[in-house]
């Protein structure tokens, strides 16, 4: 047991004082700080100046209507009346002088129209504001051309009552819903960086030992199941030093956006704590078998290669694999019930991610999450027995491409060597 | 003792080795001959373990070699391999803690050996940053700072200078004092001569001479004679009894059948004139090898 220790903690200590890691982790967590704190960051450019939009109002009363509109709907719109030409405003809208320049006029049926017109169109927000806010005047116009009272306009507006409601005892409530979707979007978008991140440093660790040739001490050392889950563990390790580092980056980050904006914190607004803890606890379980059995399919194919280069090679199909899960994970959001997504939550690369949108989406019976439970530790032990021997009989190959031929090769000559490959 | 018992090795309908019997006395120098692909490092990862034989046993004071047992053993790949980002320091404590040695006791144990190959300056140099011939040095180091009782280098001397190879054959030496029993595979036939009392020489994975260097040469029958004089020798060659001769800067080494055919050589040149040097050798390694495998090497 104690050379297991050895290898992981050997592959802990080498990766955390790695200047990639160090990078990356300070990278990221500076990222956290920027992107909780952008709106204060923002401010400090003074970059919240208002738009500026020249008005020349050919109707004559509309401005002030539209002024206050924009005004109570709370959007940052500077409007000025403009006395002089239409082609001397727009030369000041080219000049930047002015962000847009808004021509109102009334048509033939006395209705009020709303031209803009600035440099480019693409300012989606201003103009959606100003439309919409010219709506509204033309609207409460239109009211009062036909006759009708604020309350009658009020009445006519007013948003229907609506409400659903599941009768399957299955399914879950809406609200349920939609907070179990970030839960299992958050696992899903974790579980790829994860995979891609740690996934590829295991198979790097492996194929650089190989590639060094120092693979044949190890392996004269060392049993190859030991030194295999050694180098996982090793990295999980490093994966949680980097979590834990991220998520005290976070939860400062956060703080600081607190005290800065004085506005209560995003964590309050995404009502984590409405989220039921069986399904985290599903969620941390999906998770960290997901790992393993991504960790144990990358230490098998790193040593399949004999260069650190072809690492790459190897990473595309896994990304292609997570990629079709996370699409079908999209697609189960609306129908979770799919005999489809059903199916597919039973192939155990897609397990963690599928089973634990179903978990959280329907209301599960117990005996489908616990095998889809059972069907992923299975793959492990799979992939754990493959990965051995594969990784034994690979680790003495050197030369050729990945290939399938190179795969049965490698558990073909790992199959004649009757000592034990798996004994720890 | 290192015991080989009819060993055959096959990969695919490729044969590796064949029929290979050894039997390796403990405190012993073992040497294994051959060309490239003779199957010199299939048999080193058949002693290790690393690979199981198709057919025979492999044992070490008569027990199968495993991972129980491999704290014991020592072993210097042919292709070396160090972790190249790790400092000499690093990676001498990982491969040591790997065949369980404590922390210590390679620090104390790598310091000694540093010393002695006055390399103590790299200890915390990176290995990438060494000289091929330092590195070689450094993976001597991890080889052998467990004391392991079984020692397999497989071309330990290859790629050094004169220098370092002394060093490294008065290690060898000296570990052989203290007990280690150890196995090397050359393709130098006067680094076999000297360092080994026994030897195998392997051809295509079969053995065609094993045994005591002494006898091996003493049976062989075939010796050289070289002489040097003030006139031309080569007349010399048309004596019966010689088999091949190799002109030289100031003579001629003939290959001889027999003792006695030296005997007529030095009938041959005796009247003649004055003879610098007239000398019966024993067959040299290369001439045995050459014979046996057939080929020129080196």
């Amino acid at each position: 047991m104690s050379k297991f220790v050895t290898v992981m903690m050997h592959t802990y200590r080498s990766k955390i004082k790695s200047k990639p890691f160090i990078i990356t982790t300070l990278i990221t967590i500076a990222l956290l700080f920027v992107v909780t704190n952008m709106n204060e960051i923002t401010k400090l450019f003074g970059e919240d100046d208002a738009a500026k939009v020249g008005v020349i109002d050919k109707t004559g009363d509309t401005l002030p209507a539209l002024q206050a509109q924009l005004k109570q709907a709370g959007d940052d719109v500077k409007l000025e009346s403009y006395k002089k030409s239409e082609s001397e405003a727009e030369k000041a809208v080219i000049d930047g002088k002015l962000d847009g320049l808004l021509v109102l006029e009334k048509d033939a049926s006395g209705i009020v129209t709303g031209k803009y017109k600035a440099e480019d169109v693409t300012q989606q927000s201003l103009i959606t504001d100003i439309e919409n806010a010219l709506q509204q005047i033309k609207n409460k116009m239109a009211a009062e051309t036909i006759g009708l009272n604020q309350e009658q306009l009020a009445a006519i507006y007013l948003p229907v009552s609506f409400e659903k409601e599941s009768l399957s005892s299955t399914a879950k409530s809406e609200e349920e819903a939609a907070q179990v979707y970030i839960l299992v979007y958050v696992v899903l978008f974790f579980m790829y960086m994860t995979v891609m991140m740690y996934g590829s440093m295991i198979a790097v660790e492996v194929a650089t030992e190989k590639s060094s040739r120092v693979m044949e001490i190890l392996i004269s050392s060392v049993s190859p199941v030991k030194q295999m889950f050694g180098k996982i563990f090793g990295i999980v390790l490093i994966a949680l030093t980097q979590l834990v580092l991220f998520i005290a980056g976070g939860l400062a980050a956060v703080k600081l956006n607190e005290n800065l904006s004085g506005s209560e914190s995003i964590i309050q607004k995404l009502n984590l704590n409405e989220i039921p803890i069986s399904l985290v606890v599903y969620a941390l379980v999906f998770f960290i078998l997901g790992f393993f059995l991504y960790a144990t399919l990358f230490a098998m194919m790193g040593s399949l290669i004999s260069r650190v280069e072809e690492v790459n090679n190897l990473m595309t199909p896994v990304v292609i694999v997570i990629v079709a899960a996370f699409m079908i994970a999209m697609y189960g959001r609306e129908n979770p019930e799919s005999v489809f997504v059903t199916a597919a939550s039973y192939f155990p690369l897609f397990t963690p991610m599928l089973m634990l949108l179903r978990v959280g989406m329907l209301s599960l019976p117990v005996w489908e999450i616990a095998l889809g439970i059972g069907v992923l530790v299975g793959a492990i032990v799979l992939f754990a027995m493959i990965g051995a021997r594969v990784y034994r009989g690979g680790v003495l190959m050197y030369g050729n491409a990945p290939s399938l031929k190179l795969f049965k090769q490698a558990l073909l000559l790992s199959k004649q060597e009757k000592r034990d490959t798996t004994e720890l | 003792m290192l015991q080989i018992k009819g060993v055959r090795k096959q990969f695919g309908t490729f044969t590796a080795v064949e029929g290979l019997n050894l039997e390796i006395p403990k405190g012993e120098i073992f040497g294994l001959l051959g060309a490239n692909g003779a199957g010199k490092t299939t048999t080193f990862r058949m002693i290790l373990g690393l690979l199981t034989p198709t057919q025979g046993t492999i044992t070490w004071n008569q027990k199968e070699i495993s991972y129980q047992t491999s704290d014991l053993v020592g072993y210097l790949p042919e292709e070396r391999g160090l972790y190249p980002k790790l400092t000499v320091k690093e990676q001498l404590i990982y491969l040591g803690q790997l065949r369980g040695m404590s922390r210590s006791l390679i620090q104390e144990q790598a310091d000694k050996w540093l010393n002695r190959f006055g390399a103590e300056e790299y200890l915390n140099k990176k290995v990438e940053s060494l000289s091929k011939g330092n590195q070689q040095k450094i993976q001597f180091i991890a080889a052998v700072i467990h004391r392991p009782e079984l020692l397999i280098l497989d071309e330990p001397f290859s790629g050094l200078d004169p220098v370092n190879v002394e060093l490294l054959k008065n290690a060898v030496h000296e570990l052989k004092k203290e007990g280690t029993t150890i196995v090397f595979s050359s393709h130098r036939m006067e680094h076999v001569e000297e360092l080994c009392q026994h030897l195998c020489i392997m051809h295509r994975g079969k053995s065609v001479v094993q045994g005591n260097l002494k006898e091996i040469k003493r049976s062989f029958g075939k010796k050289n004679v070289s002489v040097k004089a003030d006139f031309d020798l080569t007349y010399l060659k048309d004596t019966s009894g010689v088999i091949s001769h190799r002109m030289t800067a100031d003579g001629i080494t003939l290959q001889v059948e027999r003792e006695e055919v030296a005997h007529s050589l030095f009938k041959a040149v005796q009247s003649k004139g004055f003879v610098r040097k007239f000398e019966l050798e024993e067959p040299s390694l290369n001439d045995i090898f050459i014979e046996k495998v057939g080929v020129v090497h080196e």
